[in-house]
């Protein structure tokens, strides 16, 4: 729930990596210039870094806030307001499955039952391997093709029980 | 005669998505027309067409527009809602997907009208794949002048900016979008000041929905008295509808405003799947409130709706449900969504949704009393901004739903509270065929639960 308290950030030590390397600080740069603040590249900029981490780590918060001129408190604060963004690791692949009203008249709910039991995984945890996160999500916008699942950026539509299977696998290659 | 769609007219050529073929059939025309023109000409030409906001409020696109006449702040926004997150709609999605160059033509020459300098499209984290098309196609328009400096020698520049949301029904809000756009968590601001004094980063913005400004080059090109002439006296236009739910050809239909649901759903969504009845359906996205199947001929207008007790048309996503479905589900998973998308500022809609929530598990656990009904219904007049109790109207989609269902499927609400009370006594009931069960309840005729 986006509203529900996480877990307070207390002060940490700093990893002695930076996890922002330069590609990304270049790259959050050019971002600002097209802004007139710099805080307004923040998501955006977190987007960057949970695209590539699965993970708003500690450390990105803090580097975030020296990097955008604000307050570390403040990146955790919209960090830990939007779904997209998790304080905590994801595995490699995230699979969304939509709840939505139609997808649930489509049965959405047997979609997610059969993915909880071959992930061996509830809604918002993360298979052993690290390879699968399974969230429940919403809704996906993608109403006309219920049941539908969104797998990291690619929208499976029409799901079947049947497809599964298949699914799974070609995300896993 | 047929109605010609007009919105979705190149939803055959895929080749639209470059931009050549996009002028090939027409496009960029109206805003070379609307860069000789003045703003105000052009505000005075979409105040006559009449054109109503698509993002479900259905506000005046000219007089919100002529509001930012007065504008003087350096610079002014335009802000794209494209965050569009009500279950039940996707027009916004598919109006990218089969011309996305449209929504840029549509969104430059609502920039001109407002003097904008800077255009911010936020659409929502779902849509990858949307954003990837939208962003090739600002490449594009860039290139080829569209965007920039000095458009089309106009003197007139702008830039385009791709913002993408990060997952959060609230951003929908235009407050709230304007907050994420700043980088902060997406709480709505009390208002006054409006965005269109005080907005994006503390200057002047004016926020529209996608499927308006789609129409708004259309309107240009043929004049605002054809556009009238579409639709109705009071919501004149074309209007996307996106059926989804149980029908047998779920999608988007481009349609006059003020189509019958049931034309829309027996004509134009193939009717109910496997031949079954319609039971209710919801008219535009989960906070309008509900239809039953006797109010099927409702109009599909910004007039329509209301008469029937519901909001309003909301975003035209039309969700069908056949005569098989449980209403008290139905019902939680609404409240289920709101309640996960309050986003925690006011205490009326956090506690609240939940707390409706909680009732209704307890209902379907057979752990509720009729009681619970009338607990419902109290709930939803201490949440809402339309009962002055929060500051955006996220709970009074909850309200209106929980209100309408409640109200209009009672006996069904009371019976499922009946049938858990008898099975927790008595054991299951034997089923018949694909019905769960079979309930008579004071000597109203059977019902299926």
């Amino acid at each position: 729930m986006t509203w529900e308290s996480k877990d307070r950030l207390t002060a940490t030590e700093r990893s002695s990596e930076p996890v922002l390397d330069n590609e990304m600080k270049k790259a959050i740069g050019a971002l600002c210039t097209r802004y007139p603040t710099r805080r307004a590249v923040l998501l955006p900029a977190l987007h960057m870094v949970q695209d590539k981490f699965n993970c708003i780590s500690e450390s990105a918060i803090l580097e975030l806030a020296e990097l955008l001129d604000i307050p570390p408190a403040e990146v955790l604060s919209t960090a830990s307001f939007y779904d997209s963004y998790s304080l905590s690791q994801r595995g490699k692949h995230l699979i969304a499955v939509c709840q939505s009203l139609s997808c649930e008249l489509c049965g959405c709910e047997q979609i997610l039952a059969a993915l909880q039991e071959k992930l061996g995984i509830e809604p918002g945890q993360t298979t052993q391997d690290g390879k699968f996160t399974l969230i429940t999500a919403q809704c996906l916008g993608a109403c006309d093709y219920a049941p539908a699942i969104l797998i990291d950026q690619t929208l499976y539509k029409n799901i079947s029980l049947e497809r599964l299977d298949d699914i799974i696998q070609e995300v896993e290659n | 005669m047929a109605f010609e769609p007009i919105l979705t007219r190149n939803r055959n050529h895929p080749e639209v998505h470059q931009l050549d073929a996009y002028v090939k059939r027409g496009g960029y025309a109206s805003l070379k027309k609307a860069v000789s023109m003045a703003p105000e000409e052009i505000v005075a030409m979409v105040k006559a067409s009449g054109l109503r906001g698509r993002g479900g409020a259905g506000f005046s696109t000219g007089i919100k527009w002529s509001f930012m006449l007065k504008a003087s702040t350096d610079p002014i926004y335009m802000v794209v809602n494209f965050d569009e997150s009500e279950p039940g709609t996707f027009k916004d999605r598919y109006l990218a997907e089969i011309d996305p160059h449209q929504i840029l033509e549509g969104i430059i020459v609502g920039s001109y009208t407002t003097r904008a300098s800077v255009a911010y499209i936020f659409i929502r984290g779902e849509y990858p794949a949307q954003a990837r098309i939208l962003q090739e196609t600002i490449d594009q328009a860039y290139k080829a002048g569209y965007l920039g400096k000095n458009i089309l020698n106009s003197g007139y520049n702008l830039e385009c900016v791709l913002h993408r949301g990060a997952g959060a029904y609230i951003c929908g809000e235009e407050t709230s979008l304007l907050e994420a756009l700043e980088g902060k968590r997406g709480w709505p601001r009390i208002k006054p000041p409006f965005p269109a004094v005080q907005g994006a980063f503390g200057k002047s913005t004016i926020i529209n929905n996608v499927e308006t400004l789609c129409c708004v080059p259309h309107i240009i090109n043929n004049g605002p008295e054809w556009f009238v002439s579409i639709g109705t006296v009071h919501s004149p236009g074309p209007k996307l509808y996106g059926i989804s739910g149980q029908v047998n050809k779920p999608g988007i239909v481009e349609l006059p405003l003020g189509i019958p649901c049931r034309e829309l759903i027996e004509k134009y969504a193939g009717g109910v799947r496997n031949g079954r009845r319609c039971k209710a359906v919801i008219p535009g996205g989960v906070s309008m409130g509900v239809l039953t199947e006797k109010e099927l001929d409702c109009a599909l207008d910004f007039e329509g709706p209301p008469q029937y007790g519901c909001l309003g048309l909301g975003t035209g996503g039309v969700i069908v449900m056949d005569d098989t479905t449980c209403m008290v589900r139905v019902l939680r998973n609404i409240v289920r969504f709101f309640a996960n998308e309050s986003c925690g500022q006011c205490t009326p809609c956090r506690e609240g949704s939940v707390w409706m929530l909680k009732i209704l598990n307890r209902i379907l656990d057979g752990q509720g009393t009729l009681k619970d009904l009338d607990l419902l219904i109290e709930l939803t007049d201490t949440q809402g901004a339309l009962v002055g109790k929060t500051i955006c109207g996220l709970a009074d989609g909850t309200s209106w739903a929980v209100k309408t269902f409640i109200n209009k499927f009672r006996l069904e609400f009371e019976a499922q509270l009946l049938k858990k009370y008898m099975v927790s006594k008595y054991g299951p009931h034997q089923k018949r065929g694909n019905q769960s069960l079979c309930l008579s309840i004071h000597g109203k005729g059977n019902l299926y639960i």
